[in-house]
C-alpha cells in the first residue's frame, strides 16, 4: 500500500508536468481552434535557452523567470511571423504548418545545441521526506509546487485581470471584441506567448528527469495530448485534472500491469487518447460540440 | 487509332516520356543508385496513398508510417516464418493493411480533422515501441532479415541483352517497385476521375451538400482510409524488400513526417504530385551529406550537425512556406507557370473570352 501511494505521488509530479504542457495546448486551442503540434518543441527550445544561461553561471532562480520571458517573446514572434498569415486558413493547413514548425524547431535545436544529451540541474534535492510512512522526494514535491503555482497564475491571469478578460473575449467572440476595440490579432499573439511560457515550465521541469536533447519532448507531448483530450480540449481546468490523471495512470500501469513498462507506457497514453475520443470525445470537462447545418 | 494518338493532349505524352525514362533509367546508373531510386518510387507509392486520403478526401493522417510498418512486417513475417515467396506476400500485405485501414476509418469517422490528426500522430510516435513488444513474432529490436530474391531468368536475359552486364538484385527490386508504382498510380488516376473520386472531393469540399446529393459519406471516408492504407502497405512491403530487413527503427515518426512533406511539397490533390514530392523528400536528407564541402578548416562537428539537422530544418521551412505561399505545391507552381506561358503566347484569344482557368482548390 505504501508503494502504491509512492507511485501515486510521483505520478502526480510527472502529471503536473503534463498538465503544464496540456494547459499550453488548451490556451492555443481556445484562442484559435488549433492543436499546436509544435508546443513540445517550443518548450524544448526554451529549456535549451535556460540550459545555456545556467551554464554561464547564472543562478537557477534568476534563469527561470528570464527563460519564461524569452519563451513568451518567442511565442509572440512565432504567431506574428508564421501563424498570422494563415489565421483564417483551413484547419488542415494550420495543422501542417504547426507540424512544420515542430520539425523546424527540432532541427534548429539540434543545429545549435547538438544531439548529445545534457544533464539538467534541478533546484530541489533528491532526498526524501517521510510523510505518514510514504517517502516522497523533495524533487517531486518541488515539481508539484512549481506546476501548481504556474497553473494558479494562469487561472488568476485569465479570470481576474482585464487582460485575461480581453483574451477570452477575443477568443470566443472575435467580431464582437473587434467592434469593442479589442485588437484581436494581438490578443492571439498574446495567447501564443502565454502558451509558450507555460509550456516552457514543463520543459524545464522535465529536463532533470529525462535528459535534455532535441527529442526530449516527443513523448511528453503525447501525454500532454492525452491529458488535454481527457480533460476536454477547451477546458483549462480539464487540462490540469487530465494531466494529473494521465501521470498517475501511466505510473500505476508501469508498476502494476505486467508487460507495461519502459517505452510501452507511451502506448498507455495512446490508449487513453483513443478511448476518450471514442467514448467521450468532449472529454471530462468539455462541452459537446454543436454544429449548425 | 493513329487519329487518337495524334489528338492526345500533351500531358499524355508527358506520361509516356516519364514511363520510358523510369524504364530505361537503371540501365544507365549504378546498381546502388538504382536501389536509391527504387526507394524513392516506393516512397511515391506511400505518398500517393496519403495524397488520396489528405488531398482528395480531406482527412489528415500524420501516422502513415504505421501503415507502412504493418505492410512491411506482414510481408516479412509471412516470408520469414511461413517461407512464402516474398513477391507473393506483397499483395497479401497490401490487402491486409488496406483492410486494417478500412476498419481504422470507422472510429476515424467520429473524429474531427483535428482529433484525427492528433490520434494518428500519437499512433506514429508509439509505433516503434508497439512493434518491439511481440518479439516472438517481430524479432523485437533486431527486426527480421529479408532474403532478397534473385531476378528471374527472363528479366536477367533481357537486362543483359540491353546493357551487356548481368542484372543485380537491386535492379530487380527497382523494376518490381516501378511495376507496382505504375499500377498504383494508374489505379489512383482512374479512381480520382470516376465516381469515387468525385464523391471524395464532394465530401472534402462540403460534406453536408455531398450527403444531400446522396453520397454515402461514412462509406466513402472509410474507403479512402482503406485505399490509402492499401498503398501504404504496398510501399511498406516493398520497402522491406529493398532494404533487406525490417526493424522498429525503420519506421520512426520522422517517416510519417517525411510522407507528409512529400505530399505537401509535390502538391496535394494531384496525380504527378506524389512522384515529385517523393523524389524531393527522399533525396533531400541523403544529399544533405554533401551540403558542407569537406574542407579541412571546417570542423567535423559542424559537418555532422548540418547533416543531422539540415533535413529537419529544411523540411520544416518548406512545409511552412509552401502552405503559406503555394498550397498546391510543386505541381501548382508548374501549372501556374504553364498557364502564364500559355496566356503570354496566346494572349489575345484568352483576353477575348476573358476567362482564366479556375484555381484548383486543394486543401
Amino acid at each position: 500500500m505504501q508503494e502504491f501511494f509512492q507511485q501515486v505521488v510521483s505520478g502526480l509530479a510527472i502529471g503536473g508536468i503534463f498538465a503544464s504542457l496540456a494547459l499550453a495546448l488548451v490556451l492555443i486551442y481556445n484562442a484559435m481552434g488549433l492543436v499546436n503540434f509544435a508546443q513540445g518543441e517550443m518548450a524544448m527550445l526554451a529549456t535549451f535557452v535556460a540550459y545555456a544561461l545556467i551554464n554561464r553561471g547564472i543562478s537557477y532562480w534568476i534563469v527561470f523567470p528570464i527563460t519564461l520571458v524569452i519563451a513568451f517573446g518567442g511565442g509572440i514572434a512565432i504567431q506574428r511571423l508564421v501563424i498570422r498569415p494563415v489565421e483564417r486558413a483551413p484547419i488542415l493547413t494550420l495543422v501542417i504548418i504547426t507540424l512544420g514548425l515542430a520539425t523546424l524547431i527540432n532541427g534548429l535545436a539540434g543545429f545549435i545545441f547538438g544531439y548529445v544529451p545534457h544533464s539538467f540541474p534541478s533546484p530541489f534535492s533528491s532526498e526524501t521526506v517521510d510523510i505518514f510512512g510514504v517517502f516522497i522526494s523533495f524533487r517531486d514535491l518541488g515539481v508539484i509546487a512549481v506546476s501548481g503555482l504556474v497553473l494558479l497564475g494562469v487561472y488568476l491571469l485569465l479570470q481576474r485581470t482585464t487582460i485575461g478578460l480581453t483574451l477570452r473575449a477575443a477568443a470566443h467572440h472575435p467580431e464582437a471584441s473587434r467592434l469593442l476595440g479589442v485588437q484581436v490579432s494581438w490578443m492571439l499573439a498574446l495567447g501564443w506567448g502565454l502558451a509558450s511560457a507555460v509550456g516552457a515550465v514543463s520543459g524545464i521541469m522535465v529536463a532533470p528527469i529525462l535528459l535534455l536533447e532535441p527529442n526530449m519532448m516527443q513523448t511528453i507531448i503525447i501525454y500532454a495530448f492525452a491529458a488535454a483530450v481527457l480533460g476536454g480540449i477547451e477546458s483549462p481546468l480539464g487540462a490540469v485534472v487530465g494531466g494529473l490523471a494521465v501521470g498517475v495512470t501511466i505510473n500505476l500501469a508501469g508498476a502494476y500491469v505486467p508487460g507495461v513498462g519502459g517505452d510501452l507506457q507511451l502506448a498507455v497514453g495512446l490508449a487513453i487518447i483513443i478511448a476518450v475520443l471514442l467514448i467521450r470525445p468532449n472529454g471530462l470537462f468539455g462541452r459537446a460540440a454543436v454544429r449548425r447545418v | 487509332m493513329l487519329q487518337r494518338i495524334r489528338s492526345a493532349p500533351p500531358r499524355y505524352w508527358l506520361v509516356v516520356i516519364v514511363v520510358v525514362f523510369f524504364l530505361g533509367f537503371p540501365t544507365t546508373i549504378s546498381s546502388f543508385l538504382a536501389s536509391e531510386w527504387a526507394q524513392a518510387l516506393i516512397l511515391a507509392i506511400a505518398i500517393m496513398g496519403l495524397n488520396i486520403l489528405v488531398g482528395y478526401s480531406g482527412q489528415l493522417s500524420l501516422g502513415h508510417g504505421a501503415f507502412m510498418a504493418l505492410g512491411a512486417y506482414t510481408s516479412a513475417i509471412l516470408a520469414h516464418r511461413y517461407k512464402m515467396d516474398y513477391l507473393v506476400t506483397i499483395p497479401i500485405a497490401a490487402l491486409f493493411t488496406g483492410l486494417v485501414g478500412f476498419l481504422f476509418g470507422f472510429p476515424a469517422l467520429r473524429l474531427s480533422a483535428l482529433y484525427l490528426a492528433l490520434a494518428t500522430f500519437a499512433l506514429a510516435v508509439v509505433t516503434p515501441s508497439l512493434i518491439k513488444r511481440p518479439d516472438e513474432l517481430t524479432g523485437g529490436v533486431q527486426g527480421i532479415l529479408i532474403i532478397q530474391p534473385d531476378p528471374p531468368q527472363l528479366a536477367q536475359d533481357a537486362f543483359a541483352t540491353i546493357t551487356g552486364i548481368p542484372m543485380t538484385t537491386d535492379q530487380w527490386v527497382y523494376y518490381v517497385s516501378l511495376f507496382c508504382a505504375l499500377l498504383l498510380f494508374w489505379l489512383a488516376w482512374n479512381l480520382i476521375r470516376h465516381r469515387p473520386g468525385r464523391a471524395l472531393r464532394a465530401i472534402r469540399d462540403g460534406d453536408v451538400a455531398a450527403a444531400a446529393s446522396g453520397v454515402n459519406i461514412g462509406g466513402y471516408k472509410m474507403l479512402a482510409f482503406g485505399i490509402s492504407a492499401f498503398y501504404a502497405g504496398t510501399a511498406g512491403s516493398l520497402f522491406g524488400l529493398s532494404t533487406g530487413f525490417v526493424s522498429p527503427d525503420t519506421f520512426p515518426v520522422s517517416l510519417s513526417i517525411q510522407l507528409l512533406v512529400g505530399a505537401v511539397v509535390g502538391g496535394l490533390a494531384s496525380i504527378p504530385g506524389p512522384l515529385l514530392g517523393a523524389i524531393f523528400a527522399y533525396f533531400l536528407p541523403i544529399e544533405s551529406n554533401q551540403w558542407v564541402p569537406s574542407q579541412s578548416w571546417i570542423p567535423d562537428q559542424i559537418a555532422s550537425t548540418v547533416k543531422n539537422a539540415g533535413p529537419a530544418v529544411s523540411y520544416g521551412v518548406l512545409l511552412i512556406l509552401i502552405m503559406i505561399f503555394a498550397p498546391n505545391g510543386m505541381v501548382g507552381l508548374i501549372r501556374r507557370g504553364y498557364d502564364m506561358l500559355n496566356r503570354r503566347l496566346r494572349g489575345a484569344s484568352d483576353r477575348e473570352t476573358g476567362q482564366l482557368p479556375p484555381d484548383p482548390q486543394t486543401v
